[in-house]
């Protein structure tokens, strides 16, 4: 819990900066489109957090967004297959990628980092043939349910937002209240004492990134209609930094066996208002990175030197 | 007799709770080969240890070369002319037999740029390497040589740093027999060359055909010397055993059930030429004694399936188990108490509820969701059964001492109603009251029916706590002593593999 206060903090922290600088920012279109955005990532971030949770990353993230928004658009534009079908094609179909990485991590044992960034550069390349290199969209009409999902609201709230607080509360539950859940942690924690329990570490992680993967579907799918226009070459990328940016900062540890559902949400939404933040300030846009960057490391710092204080308390006494 | 190179007098160690060397001389005078013999725990690597300028003595003086001299450093000690050979290879098999020779002092050209000479250093450490008698290039990648050709780069390392005294500590445990040969040959070699060296090793029959002289270390002290004429293998015995037993055990009544419990011709992936079988009673403790490398941690992880057998069967009651996952072990009733606690015993950073529930999480669950007041009730109550001194059941396992955390290991398997449990080296690092504790709960559990494996290299635990005493060596049993028969000499000539007929002389 000590962690999500501390983001928590951080999060109230640029809040209260944004609403100093412009006392009527965080209100009415520009709440809700803020809200929307953290919907958004925060559903693909959650997966990524599992993922770390396992000691493990994905950086094909960004690059499966673009090759499910090629695919998606070329399903129903193209194709004229009906919505239920092509959501159902790209979910699964994710799935299946993530089923692979994850058979090739446990059971070929090959390193996450290396089997995902591979994943990165041929899912890119595959987005990027399928569509000739072309953008795709969804035009201005049509496909009424599947774009409500990702532009409209219910009550004044997203429902991209109103789809990340089901997913989190579900996936909270995974996490910290099931037996699932408590395995995750054990065999990212420590794998070969998982073993020694009678855990099946290898399909624990392999699953891992199929919920993942899941989790990325539905979010590739909300991305690819709220943009609406799909370059093959660009629509994703560095999606899976903010995924894993989120993760960090909402206290997933890359060693693994550690985080929590909460700690990432509330990440995501300081990567976004951080965002904001620079904009209202006046700084150059072209910072963007650099300023989201450094308010990562720092937040990594302050954590590590708390960390580094607990651990020497004890030793002392 | 030469004049001593090397003399170390009433040397002291002391480690927290332990003193693991207490007034220990021991003297090896120039192109003498000194083997120094003793049980597991005997005090032996404490003390080249402090030799190797890796630890330092508490008291006790060290002279080399006839002069005083105190060895704070690895690197003093290497100085000095003190060459270590651990028993774990310390090479880079990413770099060439060259590159590992002259790692940190390698020939630079070039002033300030300081490329390496590769040149110089290829002759110079072809130089090093004939003077043992080998004809390996330079630039012969590490990785392509054998183990026992890697360990002869690292002699040659120590004989480039101008070793006049190298230390091998059990240098043949991982060579074939014709490299062990080649190995006592190069010692040979080594000390017509005027260099000294000091050989320990398990493996008396090696000890017997290379040393001058034998020096016995026993429970961290000095228990006798043998000269080059009395160096025969029951001498040998009779110095590194011998002491009173101490009176913490309890014996049991016996086997209930012989028989329960059957192991038939387990291979491991370790030892895949060697068959093992055995088999224990309910209500007995077999105790599974032998040298460190012998193979018995292998066969605890086979039958508990976390390493799974190679080929044989398991049988608990009669019935066949088959085992190709832990998962398989822990359905049948059959647990393991590994050694390594903090590794593979607990997830440490995890509290003492989590670990001691991981291995049933089902039974505490309604489809799949943790009932937490449940969890903490079943953990609570085996902290409590087995007396486990923590704080809370919300600490973190890491914060407990060694004896504590090895009660939550129990506990983890006692909530699942054991039907056999392995135990391996239970009381490793653990103090003595935590001792007598474990030795008691393990009684209290054969007697309720459980069949027991101790695995340990503690001599005394072993004559202590066992009702038959089964003795491995090289991957396979070589005898199974019943009560009666169990003396230290009687296992200690099992473990060395003198009950398979090895030669000895």
């Amino acid at each position: 819990m000590k962690k999500e206060l501390g983001i928590f903090v951080l999060l109230v922290l640029v809040c209260a900066a944004i609403g100093i600088k412009d006392p009527g920012y965080l209100a009415g279109a520009n709440l809700q489109n803020q809200l929307r955005l953290i919907g958004l990532y925060g559903i693909f971030s959650i997966g990524m957090g599992l993922v770390i949770i396992t000691g493990g990353i994905d950086l094909s993230v960004g690059s499966l967004f673009a090759l499910q928004g090629v695919l998606l658009s070329m399903m129903l534009r193209d194709w004229h297959w009906a919505w239920p079908a092509a959501v159902l094609a790209v979910i699964v179909g994710t799935m299946v990628l993530g089923a692979g990485h994850g058979f090739l991590i446990t059971r070929v044992r090959l390193q996450p980092f290396i089997v995902t960034l591979c994943g990165l550069l041929i899912y890119r390349g595959a987005a990027r043939f399928v569509a000739n290199d072309e953008a795709k969209g969804f035009g201005t009409g049509g496909y009424g349910m599947l774009r409500d999902l990702a532009t409209g609201s219910v009550l004044g709230v997203p429902m991209p937002f109103l789809l990340l607080v089901g997913v989190a509360v579900v996936m909270w539950v995974v996490l910290h209240r099931s037996v699932y859940g408590r395995y995750l942690f054990a065999v990212g924690r420590n794998e070969e004492a998982a073993r020694y329990s009678g855990i099946n570490s290898r399909r624990i992680i392999a699953s891992a990134y199929v919920v993942s993967a899941a989790l990325t579907g539905v979010s590739g799918i909300l991305i690819a209609f709220y943009t609406n226009s799909i370059s093959p070459s660009g629509h994703g990328s560095f999606f899976e930094l903010y995924g894993i940016a989120a993760a960090v900062l909402g206290g997933c540890s890359l060693r693994g066996g550690e985080g929590s559902v909460l700690g990432i949400v509330i990440g995501t939404a300081v990567l976004q208002m951080i965002q904001n933040l620079v904009n209202l300030l006046g700084i150059e846009s072209s910072l963007n990175f650099a300023v989201m960057g450094a308010v990562i490391l720092m937040g990594v710092l302050v954590d590590q030197i708390l960390v580094h204080r607990r651990k020497n308390r004890p030793a002392k006494t | 007799m030469a004049p001593a190179l090397l003399e170390l007098q009433q040397i002291s160690k002391r480690f927290p709770g332990v003193v693991a060397l207490d007034d220990v001389s021991l003297s090896v005078a120039c192109g003498e080969v000194v083997g120094l013999i003793g049980e597991n725990g005997a005090g032996k690597s404490t003390l080249m240890n402090v030799l190797g300028g890796v630890l330092q003595a508490d008291a006790g003086t060290i002279r080399f070369g006839g002069r005083p001299v105190a060895i704070g450093s690895v690197a003093e000690a290497i100085a000095l002319g003190i060459g270590f050979i651990h028993q774990e290879l310390n090479v880079l098999d990413n770099l060439d037999a060259a590159g590992n020779v002259f790692l940190g002092r390698e020939p630079v050209w070039c002033g300030p740029l300081r490329l390496i000479n590769r040149r110089a250093i290829f002759s110079r450490a072809e130089t090093y390497l004939a003077r043992l008698g080998l004809d390996i290039a330079g630039s012969t990648p590490l990785g392509d040589l054998s183990l026992a050709h890697q360990q002869m780069v690292e002699i040659a390392k120590a004989l480039s740093q101008d070793a006049k005294l190298i230390i091998m500590d059990e240098p043949t445990s991982s060579l074939t027999l014709s490299e062990t040969d080649r190995l006592l040959a190069t010692v040979r070699d080594l000390r017509s060359q005027g260099v000294s060296v000091i050989f320990i090793s398990h493996r008396l029959a090696e000890v017997a055909q290379c040393a001058d002289r034998v020096v016995v270390l026993r429970d961290g002290r000095n228990a006798g010397n043998l000269s080059r004429d009395e160096i025969n293998h029951q001498a040998m015995v009779r110095l590194m055993v011998g002491r009173d037993l101490q009176d913490w055990y309890v014996h049991g009544a016996g086997r209930v059930q012989p028989g329960y419990f059957q192991v038939r011709g387990l291979r491991t992936r370790a030892h895949p030429r060697s068959e093992v079988s055995f088999d224990v009673g309910r209500g007995e403790v077999l105790g599974l004694a032998g040298l460190v490398g012998a193979g018995r941690s292998e066969v605890a992880q086979a039958i508990f399936g976390v390493d799974p057998p190679v080929a044989g069967e398991v049988l608990l009651d009669g019935r066949p188990v088959r085992i190709r996952h832990a998962r398989d072990a822990i359905n049948a009733g059959i647990y393991l108490v590994p050694e390594d606690r903090r590794k593979t015993g607990l997830i440490t950073e995890m509290t003492v509820r989590e670990n001691v529930t991981l291995p049933g999480l089902w039974r505490y669950t309604v489809a799949g969701w943790i009932r937490r007041a449940k969890e903490t009730a079943a953990a609570a109550a085996q902290c409590e059964a087995l007396r486990v001194k923590t704080p809370s059941t919300e600490t973190q396992v890491l914060n407990l001492s060694g004896g504590t955390q090895q009660k939550v290991v129990l506990a983890k398997w006692l909530a699942l109603a054991p039907k056999v449990l392995i135990f391996d080296e239970p009381t490793r690092g653990i103090d003595v009251g935590a001792k007598a504790e474990i030795y008691r709960l393990m009684r209290d559990l054969a007697a309720a029916g459980v069949a027991i494996v101790m695995i340990s290299s503690d001599m005394e635990e072993v004559l202590g706590v066992s009702d038959r005493v089964a003795v491995m060596h090289e991957g396979s049993v070589t005898g199974i002593l019943e009560r009666a028969a169990c003396t230290e000499e009687a296992i200690m000539h099992l473990a060395v593999g003198a009950g398979e007929g090895r030669a000895v002389r």
